[in-house]
């Protein structure tokens, strides 16, 4: 008879994610007396997935680094994988982290579960301007990276921008249509539906 | 490891004693529509399912039209109202918020073809709101359906005032028993419905194969075209080996239908008290009163129910959760959603369905294992 025991292997995560899952790294123990240079959270509950993210920091690199999440699996371990990848990484690098480089190290995740490890490297970099502002300085790299403007489903300005573009997005309807913007808490389509005006007048589509 | 499958609402284990009958009848390979003995063979192990499954919910066996599956079922129901629609017969639909996407769906692609469907709501603990159902059924409905428990919740509906309300207006009723049958006593004659579905899967039957019942003198168009089989109102040869395990299947269930609700009842209560006094914080979903018995949905908030159910599944327990996270779309169970939950608690829902093998020892295991994951989750959580 054949053999169904494939089926553990065949669990949607790699062993990898599964690993990071069961073992969160660098996780923010209540008791652990840890107290941040920079801090950050994103996400909200009602949207199934909320981030926080505390730093310290040394010479410009990222000294320790400790999180939370509420969130599936894919989001544990990406976040818990993220804290891996950044530990000991100078703020510049650590800035420019995209949810890609977090996935392709956790060997993969299945596609609709991408959305879930997209608020990691988000978190991050709100820790690292929380950084900035707490030491009164000017954020070098503020700008230079795509903003999230629906946090429930990860729809940043420059993708939009590139589908208002590209003529595949002309109404909030579509736009909900393409990136799932809005279907979460809601609270960012207004400021979706701006956008979305001011990228058609600039792109002069109508 | 210990294994405890507590997922039987997505579907059970087919039965020892249907796996034996099907063994014994495994040489009878006749198409039930010829003639020859062959044939005469196969139709027979038809006609006692017929029998068995009439029995068991009350209905004669000729009013009982095999299908693939409660799907089809409701899917042919639908399409009858659409041809009552077509035909000037009505012009309405009145449907549920909480119906399994069997129905929702086709109410949807309904909607797309220019058929007016209403979905009535449902209250905080996900029943159907009978006075709104009442408000919304009018002269001009056709076909009025409302599920009699729902496979998230468990909430049971009011369907026999459901019943009478469609019928004060001469609306046709119909009914998804799915995750009824075999759990609670079903009377098709005495309730006077006039369409019910079933699949059976959900009663340890095989998988692919369910039941249309549709009341003798109510309209019935068939829904595929082609044979002759079931008076050429489903045609299509006779899936004999597993509609007559499902016969099998109804017998089981009818023989020991009261203390097997019992047991199950029992055991799910034995559940929630258990996770109510070992997990602190913990919100039972869905009527205590008017529950389907083997049905127990939970929420966890500040845990992810997709985190709970991965978890659970590595200590070996299968469950499904109301998570958006698990389903792959972005919204939480609108079944959850549609009794006014908050989108956290969704996020966070469990459900454990109990079936006939499920013990005691199942229920003790289940409850060793779940506390430390709830707890590990929460701390890992940001609030
Ligand atoms: C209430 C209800 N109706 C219909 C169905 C569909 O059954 P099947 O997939 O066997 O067609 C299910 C199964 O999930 C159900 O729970
Ligand atoms: S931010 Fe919640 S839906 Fe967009």
């Amino acid at each position: 008879m054949k053999d169904f025991k494939d089926f553990m292997t065949g669990w949607v995560y790699t062993d990898t994610v599964k690993d990071h899952f069961i073992n969160p790294r660098n996780l923010w123990k209540k008791e652990e007396d840890f107290t941040p240079d920079g801090f950050g959270e994103v996400g909200s509950l009602a949207c199934g997935d909320q981030m926080r993210v505390g730093i310290t920091v040394e010479d410009d690199r990222i000294k320790e680094i400790r999180w939370l999440t509420y969130g599936c699996a894919s989001a544990i371990a990406s976040t818990s994988m993220m804290s891996e990848l950044v530990k000991g990484m100078s703020l510049e690098e650590a800035y420019k982290i995209t949810p890609e480089m977090i996935t392709d190290r956790l060997g993969g995740l299945p596609e609709h579960k991408f959305h879930c490890s997209v608020l990691g490297d988000k978190a991050l970099r709100a820790a690292i301007d929380n950084y900035y502002e707490n030491k009164g300085l000017e954020n070098p790299f503020k700008g230079t990276v795509a903003k999230v403007v629906c946090e429930c489903r990860n729809v940043t300005d420059q993708q939009i921008e590139q589908l208002v573009k590209t003529g595949q997005v002309r109404t909030l309807e579509e736009l909900t249509e393409k990136t799932g913007l809005g279907t979460g808490c809601g609270k960012c389509k207004a400021k979706a539906l701006q956008m979305l005006e001011e990228l058609k007048h600039i792109y002069n589509i109508t | 490891m210990q294994s405890v499958y507590m997922d039987n609402n997505a579907t059970t284990a087919m039965a020892p004693e249907v796996k034996a009958a099907l063994k014994e009848a495994d040489r009878i390979f006749g198409n039930a529509s010829s003639m020859h003995r062959y044939g005469r063979e196969a139709a027979a192990l038809v006609s006692h399912a017929r029998e068995d499954l009439a029995a068991l919910v009350g209905c004669r066996p000729s009013e009982v039209l095999f299908t693939s599956g409660a799907t089809e079922s409701n899917n042919t129901v639908f399409d009858i109202a659409r041809h009552l629609i077509t035909q000037g017969k009505g012009s309405r639909i009145v449907t549920t918020t909480i119906e399994h996407p069997a129905i929702i769906e086709t109410a949807r692609y309904l909607q797309s073809e220019g058929i007016h469907v209403d979905f009535c709501p449902v209250d905080s603990e996900g029943r159907v709101k009978i006075d709104e159902l009442e408000k919304l059924v009018g002269d001009d409905v056709a076909l009025v359906s409302v599920m009699m428990g729902n496979n998230e919740s468990g909430a049971v509906q009011d369907t026999s005032s459901a019943v009478r309300i469609a019928h004060a207006h001469n609306a046709l009723f119909h009914t998804d028993v799915t995750q009824a049958v075999g759990k609670l006593p079903i009377d098709f004659e005495k309730e006077g419905f006039d369409y019910m579905s079933l699949s059976g899967h959900k009663f340890h039957g095989p998988k692919g194969v369910g039941a249309l019942i549709a009341r003798k003198g109510a309209p019935l168009m068939p829904f595929l075209h082609g044979g002759h089989q079931e008076n050429g109102l489903r045609p299509g040869t006779y899936n004999t080996q597993a509609i007559y395990g499902m016969g099998i299947a109804a017998k089981l269930a009818k023989k020991d239908l009261e203390t097997e609700a019992a047991r199950l009842w029992s055991l799910r209560e034995m559940l929630r008290k258990g996770i109510e006094e070992s997990i602190d914080d913990v919100v039972i979903n869905g009527s205590q009163e008017h529950c389907l018995p083997g049905t127990l949905n939970v929420s966890f908030p500040r845990a992810e129910g997709e985190s709970i159910l991965l978890m659970l599944d590595m200590a070996g327990v299968a469950v499904s959760t109301g998570s958006a996270c698990a389903t792959g779309s972005l919204e939480p169970s609108y079944v959850l959603m549609a009794t006014g939950m908050d989108v956290e608690l969704a996020h966070g829902s469990i459900r454990f369905s109990l079936g006939r093998y499920n013990t005691q020892e199942d229920v003790r295991y289940v409850l060793r294992v779940l506390p430390p994951i709830i707890k590990k989750l929460r701390e890992m959580s940001t609030r």
